[in-house]
């Protein structure tokens, strides 16, 4: 094994990755594309039209109800939409059901504030300062990002200031961000992303295989002392680095639309470590499409025979799936891929658990012996 | 190593309806530049497969540098040089990037690489185009930096696949005078053409091919005063009553 031949092959598949416009698109932009729009049809992402927040309300009025000035000014915003809670503890649950996206406790020396700040509005050290708690669900981007804002900007004003940076005796405290128990659309189609992307891979060994071969490099690399094992490990790595990065920039996209599953960073690792697993078998079945394929425009409608199943069958498309098709998936390995990643993310499954160590075996197992069939096959039938 | 770098015996390679190769007998002796001439299809590129061991032969054997191409083909594979008859380049690398591939390939180290890439480059009047993408060469650049990737690791032994097929005049002059050097530094090589004045001009010995069978086997001089004709072209029309291409 000499490393200076897969090293030189490795740089030669990063630089056709990144320098063909065509290969590109197939395996970056496409997918993005792809679930950026089934994420957003799927309503993970979708926008919403107003927010609604809870709002509790310990304020004790006397002469001034500032909580009423506050309630008014919160309305005419048009972004939001207000429940009045009696207690803290029935607005927390709707809060951790999703139900509203913020709850706001108002406090009990809320109106004495403003009292004080009308009176003294130049003083700012005889001011009684009080402090709102914010509660924001952590799930939703929408709600840390855009609600905090919005009411930093009532309060400003509601003391009759305009300026950007408010001097004013309220103080909005974000108490928690608070873990959505039900889980959102995004929640249940984002494990498939991860997957959907890599099976992509499948059409761009297919072509790069069948192209190299009818150009000829295929014929060039071979009559080089190179061995089909440096060949093939090079391939096996470059394609592994091309589905992490995948797998990094779909996790990007929906994070941005949402998705944050309570889940640490070992378990990311192990999610990324089972995409790259994954991604063999897909070079796998890119090599036993090459082989079969006579030309590289025959390769690329060959490989939707491997593509559409793993997609409709284990990916997101499969989540909505009559029960019929969910065991027709199990003879995909991307179904298990999926399967194990939601258990992860959604039903917050231990590594270590058995329907994980189980969906792993057989992922593992699966993906190697795809990958040895491609090689073997592509390697006997290969005419040059 | 045997006085013969190339030893091919009772070779024969069979396509489902075509015998592409029908028992060829060949010796190159060490340092020969040897000239493989017959038209289109008549079996050249399939020899060249199959002594880089590209294809296995039907029946029969191929010795080069004294290892057996069947058996020990790792060992055959450091030893030769092929340029084949594709125009085969990556369109996405630079030229540099190109040659540095096939330089890492056989395992040079990055001096030597350097040095030849830059000589072989000023050679093949290559140099000013060496940052480009290969994609973007024109025909003949193409073919000029194909020879570089067959030649970079400084092979002992060369195949040349028709390496002036569809060159212009000035590519193929600089080429002629690039095969010209390589035979002077003591290089064994096989030329496949069917181009005559090619064969004339170059090689040592030819063999003409024709329908996969070796017709004809000797120096260009001895050749065509052995058949009191003018010159290869003539000898080609005598063997087989044909000319060797329609068009010129
Ligand atoms: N892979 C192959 N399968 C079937 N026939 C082939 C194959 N390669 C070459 N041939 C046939 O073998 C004959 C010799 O071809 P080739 O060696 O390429 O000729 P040349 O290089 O002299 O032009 C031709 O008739 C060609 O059609
Ligand atoms: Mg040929």
């Amino acid at each position: 094994m000499e490393f200076q031949r897969v090293l030189a092959l490795i740089k030669r598949e990063m630089k056709k990755t990144v320098r063909e416009p065509a290969v590109l698109f197939m395996i970056f932009l496409f997918p993005i594309v792809f679930v950026f729009a089934f994420g957003a049809s799927f309503g993970g992402g979708g926008s919403q039209p107003s927010y609604s927040i809870g709002i509790v309300n310990l304020d004790q009025t006397n002469s001034v109800n500032a909580s009423k000035i506050f309630y008014i000014a919160l309305s005419n915003t048009k972004i939001l939409s207000l429940h009045v809670y009696t207690n803290n503890q029935s607005a927390q649950n709707d809060l951790s059901q999703g139900k509203v996206q913020a709850v706001i406790i108002i406090p009990n020396d809320f109106s004495k504030s403003l009292v004080s700040f009308e009176t003294v509005p130049n003083e700012p050290n005889k001011w009684i300062n009080s402090t709102l708690k914010l509660y924001l669900d952590k799930g939703s981007l929408v709600a840390t990002q855009a609600i905090p804002p919005i009411i930093q900007q009532v309060l400003t004003a509601i003391t009759g200031q305009t300026q950007q940076i408010p001097s004013n005796p309220f103080h909005l405290e974000t108490a928690s961000l608070v873990e959505v128990k039900t889980p959102s659309a995004l929640d249940f189609i984002a494990p498939g992303m991860f997957t959907f992307a890599s099976i992509f891979l499948i059409m761009m060994v297919s072509q790069s295989f069948t192209q190299d071969r009818e150009n000829g490099m295929m014929k060039r690399i071979r009559i080089t002392p190179t061995t089909p094992t440096e060949f093939m490990l090079s391939q096996a790595i470059s394609y592994m680095i091309i589905a992490l990065v995948q797998a990094a920039l779909v996790f990007i996209m929906v994070y941005i639309m949402g998705f944050r599953p309570a889940v640490g960073i070992p378990v990311y690792i192990f999610a990324f470590l089972l995409v790259l697993v994954f991604s063999l078998s897909n070079v796998g079945f890119g090599l036993i499409t090459a082989t079969i394929a006579k030309s590289s425009g025959a390769a690329t409608g060959l490989s939707f025979l491997f593509v559409l199943p793993q997609l409709f069958l284990g990916t997101f498309v499969g989540a909505s799936l009559s029960s019929a098709a969910q065991i027709v998936g199990k003879f995909v390995p991307s179904y298990y891929v999926t399967d194990a990643l939601t258990s992860l993310f959604l039903r917050g499954a231990a590594i270590t658990s058995p329907i994980i160590l189980l969906d792993v075996a057989t992922i593992s197992i699966s993906c190697i012996f795809i990958l040895a069939i491609g090689v073997i096959l592509y390697d006997k039938y290969f005419r040059i | 190593m045997s006085e013969s770098a190339i030893i091919i015996e009772d070779l024969v390679k069979k396509f489902e309806d075509v015998i592409a190769v029908d028992d060829v007998n060949l010796q190159v002796a060490n340092g020969e530049l040897f000239g493989l001439l017959g038209p289109n299809g008549a079996g050249k590129t399939t020899i060249i497969n199959i002594l880089c061991g590209l294809i296995k032969p039907t029946s029969g054997s191929a010795i080069i540098g004294g290892y057996d191409v069947q058996n020990e083909p790792m060992k055959v594979k450091e030893l030769i040089g092929v340029c084949i008859q594709e125009t085969a380049v990556y369109p996405y690398l630079t030229g540099a990037e190109n040659v540095n591939l096939f330089g890492d390939l056989h395992v040079m180290d990055s001096e030597t690489l350097k040095a030849r890439r830059t000589m072989l480059f000023e050679k093949m009047g290559l140099t000013s185009e060496a940052k480009r993408r290969a994609g973007k060469y024109s025909g003949g650049m193409k073919r000029r930096l194909s020879l570089i990737l067959a030649l970079i690791h400084n092979p002992q032994i060369a195949f040349l696949d028709e390496p002036t097929v569809a060159m212009d005049p000035q590519s193929r002059h600089a080429v002629w005078d690039f095969i010209k050097d390589l035979k002077n530094e003591g290089k064994t090589i096989i030329l496949t053409t069917h181009y005559m004045e090619e064969a004339e001009e170059l090689c040592d010995r030819i063999g003409i091919i024709d329908h996969g069978k070796l017709i004809a086997l000797g120096s260009p001089k001895v050749l065509i005063s052995n058949n009191l004709v003018k010159n290869l072209e003539d000898v080609f029309i005598k063997l087989t009553g044909r000319k060797i291409r329609e068009e010129v």
